[in-house]
């Protein structure tokens, strides 16, 4: 019989998001008891390898009006403009709210906080602790959380699968990983915040429970996910590894050069105008596509790259700036950054897409909400820009978390018997799943394949033939999925079955995208489209939502975007 | 740049279902002299063993979930270079922590630990977000950065010859956790931080042993904090002693 816990508000990911609304959560309402469930100990959440910043008006010289015009551009056009108004507004609270806990924030000689300049930003806005932000904020967020009571940690459970009653939420059913079994945690709200799903491509900065489990849950119970074509590929990431090198590196001076040493930001015209190295991401991340594909890149053992140089910044500001990137070009590419450039090639990075949620974090299911990442709200768009991830984490997660408790509190209790029955039928899934020989193909050639696939069609520039082709061989990975061999028959910490449900919650976004990209016939921020390589606001002006059918197959809708505000331009710089 | 040779991986292998005590299992990888040693446990884990279980995501030595003895000493295995070791390479569980299966530790004595030292901002006045950041200078950030940048990844504790010996010892990480708020100038929450270091398992456990300090990947230092503290501590006793006597 499986146990049953009983919360008013079920979390789901302990990053930033989750822990933020945990937080919120309760502190709007005092009695509220408040489950974090996370597949990984809080602390280990892919928040901690952000590096570069976080972004909210901090100076004179700024303003909230230049943030948001400044982001809905990034966005180019796509961002729903009042979820954006709200976001620059909230933000200086939100990071201020994080100083206060305890973020150690680098200062200036005076002791106020200190900020840097980051791509497609007008002024120096994005807040730092060194180059560790992400993780500093982790673990700020989690140390604090520790205080309160009523935050009951579940660590190292997985969601599997979201219970659902009469068309509201009532709670999820979670394997905990730690015993082998399957728990039913009752809630009278949901709120996921489990991270993205860079792991569904090869060559990418996430870390490995990056798996898109947040989206996939929303998914199967036929939320939307919107926006899911626009898949940000960072310009810097170290050959072989995809380690992140962070942006701030450029927002410190670094320049990007070719083989020649020339700074072809600079030099030739990619649309980033005088911005140079601190344009926005997906354009840099073109350029430097175009610039091997002219013969101008270096030839390394994984493929072709450019250089990061950051030589000219001196060892002293290198030290104190950028120690982590110093720490890791020379632990993971075996070269100095004082002393030597650092080989780097776009990759992927972040989805602008997710869940579709309104400015509440609110998905189309009642008691169900989602922040961080998993959501989309949008204040992204087409385009992320470098260091308004961390804060949008903070905002909506914030958000998320007060409006979830409030709809509970006003929510009829779950029915147990119901979930209890819903949580059984999820136990004996996995049971039938475990260490099972489905089929004959071993699970990690599946994985290979997909991610072959995603690279293939869904990269820096797609094409239809190329999108089209990736739709096909979803359709028959995600067959290939059903028939893995698994061999792993142990209940304790089989992190084997673990990875077969990542993989299956991973087909399911890639699907997703895959559709979702090659429906758009245009380019709009990071979907640049070779045979459609012009913005068509007449036709395309509007979000994009991926619905699951009963078949399990993807079915398209699309959603007005939210202007008013800021109209849209083209996008230069 | 990438030349292959074949290493053999000896890896402890435990279920507590079928396992009476840990079991040794050898592996035989063909690693890139590039790889480190977490490369060759997801080598194993995908091409070889599928059960065999062990933690890890960022592959960056920042999530901190990677530690594990290697060659029987604590490390973190996505920043181990495999060039540094010879044919055969010996990797098992982090010393001093009971085993949950294969490479996974048992974490909770950790958790417990972190929460003893209120590892959180501590206010004499808690501030509303609408009276901003407080002013804290470069020099006042100095005084605690280094010992925030803990990730927990528990090598420390492995190392720690106090860890082995006393059980009831808050350890490295947590003690040096709970300094970096004690020093944090927008903190005022020593006094309550105060019995838990002095008591029993606090500062006054560790016997300086600096092995947290040398395995530290992070060079947090905790050997330092610890010292710190101790110091801290001493004034804080003498301090009340004088205040007391002359008080009343």
């Amino acid at each position: 019989m499986v146990e049953v816990l009983r919360h008013d508000v079920v979390i789901v990911g302990g990053g930033g998001a989750g822990l933020r609304a945990a937080i919120a959560a309760v502190e709007a309402d005092p009695k509220a008891s408040v489950a974090l469930v996370s597949k990984v100990y809080p602390m280990r959440s892919h928040t901690v390898s952000a590096e570069g910043g976080a972004a909210a008006v901090a100076r004179a010289d700024d303003s909230l009006e230049m943030h948001g015009y400044d982001t809905v551009k990034g966005s180019d056009f796509l961002g729903d403009q009042d979820h954006i108004r709200y976001f620059v507004e909230q933000a200086p609270r939100e990071l201020t709210r994080l100083e206060h806990w305890g973020c150690p924030w680098s200062r200036n000689e005076d002791g106020t906080v200190a900020t840097r300049a980051f791509g497609g930003m007008t002024t120096k806005r994005t807040w730092y602790a060194a180059d560790k932000v992400g993780f500093h904020m982790l673990h700020s967020l989690f140390q604090h959380s520790l205080r309160f009571d009523r935050i009951v940690r579940y660590d190292e459970y997985f969601v599997t699968k979201l219970l659902v009653d009469g068309g509201r939420v009532h709670g999820v059913a979670a394997l905990d990983v730690r015993e082998g079994v399957v728990r039913a945690f009752l809630g009278r709200a949901v709120i996921l915040a489990t991270g993205g799903a860079g792991k569904c491509f090869p060559f990418t900065t996430n870390g490995n429970i990056k798996t898109g489990d947040g989206m996939a849950l929303a998914y199967r119970e036929g939320v939307p996910l919107k926006d899911m074509e626009f898949v940000q590929y960072h310009p810097t990431g170290l050959p072989g590894t995809g380690i992140l090198i962070t942006e701030a590196s450029r927002g410190e001076g670094g320049y990007v050069r070719n083989k020649d040493g020339e700074r072809f930001l600079v030099t030739r015209d990619y649309g980033v105008g005088t911005k140079a190295e601190l344009g926005p991401r997906d354009m840099i991340s073109r350029a430097m596509m175009r610039e091997t594909a002219a013969g101008r890149g270096v030839q390394g053992p994984y493929g072709e790259h450019v250089w990061l140089d950051l030589t000219h910044l001196g060892e002293e500001r290198i030290d104190s700036r950028l120690p982590f990137v110093r720490e890791l070009a020379k632990t993971y590419a075996n070269v100095d950054p004082v002393y030597q450039p650092i080989p780097i090639r776009p990759v992927l990075h972040y989805m602008m897409g997710g869940v579709d949620v309104n400015i509440d974090g609110a998905t189309s299911v009642p008691g169900l909400y989602a922040a961080g990442e998993t959501a989309c709200g949008t204040i992204n768009g087409a385009n992320r820009l470098g260091s308004n991830s961390l804060t949008e984490c903070l905002v909506f997660g914030a958000r998320a978390g007060a409006h979830a408790v409030h709809y509970a509190r006003g929510a009829a209790a779950p029915d147990e018997v119901r979930a209890r029955a819903q949580a059984e039928d999820e136990a004996a899934r996995i049971d039938g799943v475990r260490g099972a020989a489905l089929g004959d193909e071993p699970m990690s050639r599946v994985r290979a394949d997909m991610h072959a696939t995603m690279e293939a069609g869904c990269g820096v520039y797609r094409e239809q033939a190329s999108m089209q082709r990736a739709c096909k061989e979803l359709a028959e990975l995600k067959e290939r999925g059903k028939r893995i061999r698994l061999a792993d028959r142990s209940k304790v910490f089989n992190t084997e079955i673990v990875a077969a449900l990542e993989l299956w919650n991973m087909l399911e976004i890639a699907e997703a995208i895959a559709y979702a990209a090659a429906a758009r016939k245009e380019s709009r921020g990071a979907h640049a489209c070779s045979d459609y390589p012009a913005r068509n606001d007449a036709e395309y002006l509007h979000h994009s939502l991926v619905i699951r059918g009963g078949d399990g197959r993807p079915r398209l809708d699309k959603k007005p975007v939210t202007l008013g505000i800021w109209e849209p331009e083209e996008r230069k710089y | 740049m990438s030349g292959q040779e074949t290493k053999t991986f000896v890896v402890t292998r435990f279920d507590p279902d079928r396992d009476e005590a840990p079991r040794t299992q050898e592996y035989e990888v063909p690693v890139r002299d590039d790889w480190k040693v977490l490369d060759a446990l997801n080598y194993i884990k995908d091409e070889i063993d599928p059960t065999l279980s062990h933690r890890w995501s960022c592959r960056m030595a920042v999530c901190g979930s990677c530690g594990m003895q290697v060659n029987g000493e604590p490390k973190l295995t996505c920043k181990t270079s495999l060039k540094d070791y010879g044919a055969r390479v010996e990797v098992g569980p982090l010393a001093n922590f009971p085993i949950v299966r294969d490479l996974v530790i048992e974490m909770e004595g950790f958790m417990e630990r972190l929460q003893a030292v209120k590892p959180w901002i501590i206010e004499a006045k808690e501030a509303a977000a609408r009276e901003g950041p407080h002013r804290q200078t470069p020099e006042q950030l100095d005084a605690f950065k280094q010992y925030s940048m803990c990730i927990n990844c528990m090598l420390c504790y492995a190392a720690c010859p106090v860890v082995a010996n006393e059980p009831h010892f808050l350890g490295p990480a947590a003690l040096a956790l709970g300094h970096r708020y004690n020093q944090d100038s927008r903190d005022a929450g020593a006094p309550e931080r105060h019995d838990v270091f002095r008591g029993e398992g606090g500062v006054f456990s560790c016997s300086y042993a600096n092995e947290c300090s040398e395995v530290c990947p992070k060079n947090v230092d905790p050997a330092k904090a610890i010292q710190q503290a101790k110091l801290l501590n001493v004034l804080d006793w003498a301090q009340s002693f004088v205040v007391s006597r002359g008080g009343k």
